[in-house]
């Protein structure tokens, strides 16, 4: 019941569009158009290397909310995202070199290449649920890879496919600062048009086929066609994700899109918060900074001289590998609602402070 | 209303499970705006018979149709889509939305928007269809006094409030047949007294043909303008309340042996 607790005295709604709002309060939805500002301010105050950053947060992040449409709003589950997201890089890749197509539209185009790729994998999902669905999705991994290795004609094979730099209006994008607003304008619509499905009618329909898929039906949902759209629009928004990865980096090989990408999105967003829009951002920033922090700790340590033998900079190298694994863990174990949740509870202690409820 | 026909016309019906039995040829008809109930011990078939007609289960043997239309080979949805709402006996609520989501579900089948334009929202016109349909379900909302818990997670809700915002669902449907799996069960004398006088509305101002399962004899009595006695998957009864009350099969099956009562009226006294 925490919605409407969080609600200052004297707010009153009048109206139910005001009801429908995204952002409870205008305070709130202030702070984040405040928030939008101050990041596209980044590259102005800041150093390339938290560019780059925020732009593998991006693209991750648009994935991750496609794993979340399905995963944590739908109640199937993908072991073949990262899959997708590959598949979303060489389209894109294909469809700018082959026919010329900008790659500002080359990319939405890829989005609804996956999207048709998603629907021919997410077929088992009519039928299956559950482990044995992880173990078709999990097949569609593997035969995307093969798929990415073998056929030369879409992906340039073994030695991947170069992916043109983004181009706006004639003028070429390169550099990180010009992408950026690229990733920026993508992630913002992208969680727009999240959000705005999951408060109509087709993305109620996703959580009543999570939440009862009997009564989902009884209240005249079509099982079939909203368990495949949602692998669809997860694939979607994988594609997006990837072709821009493709773009960012220029280069797509078929190695960078294992089963261990597949499980990082699933830690994105477990870690956020399963069924939960922002949550999805929240668990992206999370498992792309959780590496880097840990990083600059280890390499804040080798200021003292028995860190810098090579015996103890190899093991801190370790230690940072399962330092994440460790805190993927201890979020599962203290914070299983993800952080989403956490920071519902942060704002309810500020909202109710002194008081403890 | 289309016909003057019967809404909800059941043929033969047989369903089997292996070597059970759960329906045996039974017919039975509802015609439009009649409160109609089903009664029976337990494992007798109620719930079956409900689930053959929204469509959980497809009768081994015999029809069902629907306003004239032969329902038996359609899906729960399409049921739904052509006015047939239900709920269930043990609740069945998607727990982890709101009470007004889960009653915006109800209108699933009404709403145009979908994946394309809802995404859009301020563009597509799926704001202002959104809105529309809340005012419906406001109505529901209203009419079954649940406004309070309007934004509270469902499946934090008491069991009697559970019933209700099910039975809300089931109302935004807007059904012209609503099926209640024992609309009572575990509820307090008043929260009864609250669901009767809504099922009483339902049929009467909001013009729902209503199925009922119920074990509560006192509310069947009262409130049903038929009712019909399942035993063992066949039926032995149907009629007026009275006459069914009064048939010698139901005492035998249902609300015991005759002679049972009189023993226990001469032991009291």
């Amino acid at each position: 019941m925490a919605g409407f607790s969080m609600r200052p005295c004297g707010d009153f709604r009048t109206t139910y569009r005001q009801d429908t709002r995204i952002f409870d309060t205008t305070v709130v939805r202030n702070a984040a158009i405040l928030g939008i500002i101050a990041v596209a301010l980044i590259p102005f105050v800041l150093d390339g290397y938290y560019v780059n950053l925020f732009i593998q947060i991006s693209y991750f992040a648009i994935a991750a909310l496609g794993l979340n449409i399905l995963v944590g709003f739908t109640g199937q589950i993908s072991l073949g995202h990262a899959a997708f997201f590959g598949f979303g890089a060489f389209a894109s890749a294909w469809i700018n070199n082959t026919t010329g197509i900008p790659v500002l539209l080359s990319i939405p185009l890829a989005g609804l290449m996956t999207a048709a790729v998603g629907l021919l994998f997410g077929l088992p999902a009519a039928r299956i649920k559950g482990l044995y669905l992880a173990i078709a999705t999990l097949a569609a991994q593997f035969i995307l890879e093969d798929f990415f290795a073998r056929a030369n004609w879409f992906t340039g094979g073994s030695y991947g496919a170069a992916a043109n730099p983004v181009n706006v209006f004639g003028y070429e994008i390169y550099d990180d600062f010009s992408f950026f607003y690229v990733c920026l304008f993508f992630l913002v619509v992208m969680y727009l048009l999240g959000t705005n499905l999951m408060r109509t009618r087709d993305g109620r329909a996703f959580v009543a086929v999570r939440d009862h898929y009997l009564s989902a039906e009884i209240m005249g949902i079509n099982l079939t066609k909203y368990r495949l759209m949602s692998f669809a629009i997860s694939s979607f928004y994988a594609g997006i994700g990837g072709a821009m990865y493709g773009h960012y980096l220029g280069f797509v090989s078929a190695e960078g899109f294992t089963i261990l990408l597949s499980i990082q999105f699933l830690g994105m967003i477990i870690i956020g918060g399963l069924g939960s829009v922002k949550g999805t951002l929240m668990g992206t920033v999370f498992m792309v900074l959780l590496p880097e922090v840990m990083e600059s700790g280890v390499s804040a340590l080798s200021v003292f001289d028995w860190a810098s033998s090579t015996d103890v900079t190899d093991g801190l190298a370790y230690i940072k590998e399962m330092a994440i694994g460790l805190a993927i863990i201890l979020f599962l174990i203290f914070e299983p609602d993800g952080l989403a949740h956490r920071w519902q509870q942060i704002r309810a202690y500020w909202k109710l402070y002194p008081f403890s409820y | 209303m289309t016909s003057q026909g019967p809404i909800l016309q059941i043929s033969d019906v047989s369903l089997v499970f292996g070597g059970v039995r759960a329906l045996s040829d039974v017919s039975f008809s509802v015609q439009p705006g009649e409160l109609f109930s089903i009664i029976g011990p337990n494992g007798a078939g109620k719930t079956s018979m409900l689930n053959c007609v929204s469509g959980r289960y497809a009768p081994t043997t015999g029809s069902v149709s629907f306003n004239g239309q032969d329902v038996t080979g359609l899906k729960p949805n399409d049921r739904a889509e052509l006015g047939i709402g239900r709920t269930f006996q043990n609740l069945a609520l998607f727990g982890h939305m709101n009470v007004l989501d889960n009653i915006m579900v109800g209108r699933h089948h009404l709403l145009k928007n979908n994946f394309m334009n809802g995404p859009l929202y301020w563009l597509g016109g799926a704001q202002k269809e959104e809105l529309e349909h809340r005012r419906f379900c406001e109505d529901v909302i209203d009419f079954l006094e649940i406004s309070h818990i309007r934004k509270a997670t469902a499946g934090t809700l008491s069991y009697g409030l559970r019933k209700r915002v099910e039975l809300a669902r089931a109302v935004a449907l807007r059904p012209d047949l609503i099926l209640l799996d024992e609309p009572m069960a575990g509820m307090n004398l008043e929260e009864k007294e609250d669901m009767a006088r809504f099922i009483i509305d339902l049929n009467e101002e909001w013009g729902m043909t209503v199925v009922m399962i119920e074990h509560d004899m006192g509310v069947v009595m009262d409130i049903s303008n038929r009712v019909m006695v399942l035993d063992f998957g066949r039926k032995i009864a149907e009629g007026e309340p009275d006459e069914v009350m009064a048939n010698k099969h139901v005492k035998k099956a249902y609300l015991g042996e005759e002679d049972d009562d009189t023993d226990e009226d001469e032991q009291v006294a």
